[in-house]
């Protein structure tokens, strides 16, 4: 009986949007099988982090008021008074942070898989993409409780906007709503946060995604160069997406975990007139950037440090993202690949530059 | 004639294309860049009395929507300066242990004349006037500022 109704929904469906072509490909997605499969799942936890922070974003902007008189107080409102709002804001505080983390683990695997090769090179330049937009989600969330480290950090962080050449200044004095940090700042970040970038990400996902199903899994070059016979595969559905839920599974106790013995504090309230405290430093995922902008002194030749350190990053960012496009080709024989060597060098300087910032 | 007369038609729905994606950008950037907020023209303001600035100390004083650091140096003496940071915007301090004009955000060290001396500012802070009169603090705007 049952069985009938959802037939009858399914043929109904199918004769009008031809459904069978759809199902015919979930059934005959494999994955391939391998030493490296591991980083398979990556990706599909970044998009489960992603769905937690969307699904905790809108509980909390039931509660949050933004405004320089209201932002801080709604979300300690929410902390003390409404109950499992400690736990809602922390798990969406805490989900942002691995999903930043997962989505840097997906990229260098990705990288060092060299999955960025043709057909797939605007895979990763979607990729990348949705990686700078989680960086954008994290910056523009952090002003939101208006305390004393996101006013600093956002102060910092639009003034190095405002330090790009020629566009940056009328850019910043966007971003900001005017030439300070103000409540105007937080009304363009909350809008920001919570319907534009939401918008632009989906978006990019969307096609992401489609890319992904478009030319499947990538596989590794020796494996790829075996005959179908010694290859091994499992079956998209149901087995990769079991052991995808398992993982889910395990990032999401973790996360929960996580939130409750190491809740995420609210601090003190901004104070527009009050000196930058000691041991002021931003988010793990910008402290490379951060680090290096306090090692430049003031002037290296004729350009100011802090221009000459933003200008770097920017070009080895869109280096980076345009990776695909000008691979350095693989020498046969050699140990080390130069793309490998120019990925664990990008790594050590991340590394090194972040441990530096925790520890100088 | 035929190509011609396609070419014009083409470049008329092509101008008239740019005109309206213009029209329509043009309201929409505006409307982004905040409108410039009438600002009092604030010349001075008063910190305070003398007897509440202890010798080797510093504090933050409004003026008018900036920050402005006073210091009373060991000697006695006030100065003041802009406590924003000439490198990327965050409000400087007074270090009482180092004597020196300090930011926390990335390590700048300043002197007492507002110099940078260390760390990454690229620029010395700008200078204000301080006058005392009848006990009174009074922190002036530089003339050559306006």
């Amino acid at each position: 009986m049952k069985r009938n109704i959802f037939k009858k929904v399914y043929d109904w469906l199918d004769e009008r949007y031809d459904l069978t072509p759809l199902i015919e490909f979930g059934k005959h997605k494999k994955v391939p099988v391998h030493e490296h499969t591991i980083w398979y799942y990556m990706g599909g936890v970044t998009l489960f982090l992603f769905l937690i922070q969307a699904f905790t974003g809108i509980l909390l902007s039931m509660y949050y008021q933004p405004g320089p008189d209201s932002s801080y107080e709604s979300l300690r409102f929410l902390l003390t008074k409404v109950r499992f709002g400690w736990l809602i804001r922390s798990i969406h505080s805490w989900s942002a942070n691995l999903m930043i983390f997962f989505a840097f683990v997906h990229m260098f695997s990705t990288f060092f898989t060299r999955a960025y090769k043709k057909p797939r090179e605007l895979t990763w330049v979607s990729g990348f993409i949705l990686l700078s937009l989680a960086l954008a989600f994290g910056f523009s969330g952090y002003l939101l409780p208006w305390n004393e480290l996101a006013f600093f950090a956002t102060k910092v962080g639009t003034e190095i906007v405002g330090a790009v050449p020629i566009v940056g200044p009328i850019i910043m004095k966007v971003l900001r709503g005017g030439s300070d940090v103000t409540g105007a700042t937080i009304y363009r970040f909350y809008a920001i946060h919570i319907t534009l970038l939401p918008a632009i990400f989906m978006l990019v996902l969307a096609l992401h995604l489609v890319f992904v199903q478009k030319h499947g899994m990538s596989e590794p070059e020796h494996l790829a160069n075996l005959p179908e016979s010694k290859k091994k595969y499992i079956p998209f559905f149901p087995n990769f997406l079991l052991r995808d839920l398992i993982l889910w599974l395990i990032v999401f106790d973790i996360l929960v975990f996580l939130a409750v013995y190491y809740p995420w504090e609210l601090g003190l309230k901004a104070d527009p007139f009050a000196p930058a405290p000691a041991g002021i430093r931003p988010e793990w995922y910008f402290m490379f950037m951060f680090q290096t902008l306090k090692l430049l002194p003031g002037h290296v030749l004729f350009i100011e440090g802090e221009v000459l350190g933003i200008l770097l990053f920017m070009v080895g960012g869109l280096a980076w993202m345009l990776v695909p496009f000008w691979a350095l080709k693989e020498r046969p024989g050699r140990r080390i690949q130069p793309m490998e060597f120019i990925g664990v060098a990008v790594l050590v300087y991340i590394g090194v530059m972040t441990i530096l910032g925790y520890v100088l | 004639m035929e190509v011609n007369r396609r070419k014009f038609t083409n470049f008329l729905i092509g101008g008239g294309l740019l005109g309206w994606l213009a029209s329509v950008l043009y309201p929409l950037i505006t409307y982004l860049i905040p409108p410039k907020v009438e600002e009092q023209s604030l010349n001075s303001v008063k910190a305070g009395k003398v007897d509440d600035f202890p010798p080797n100390s510093g504090k933050i004083i409004k003026f008018g929507r900036k920050p402005v650091l006073l210091i009373r140096t060991e000697t006695g003496e006030f100065r003041a300066f802009s406590a924003i940071c000439t490198h990327l915007d965050c409000i400087v301090q007074y270090r009482e242990d180092t004597k020196h004009i300090w930011c926390a955000c990335h390590n700048g060290m300043y002197d007492l004349t507002g110099k940078n001396i260390s760390g990454p500012p690229p620029r010395p802070l700008m200078p204000y006037v301080v006058r005392i009169q009848k006990n009174e603090i009074i922190i002036e705007k530089p003339t050559n500022l306006g």
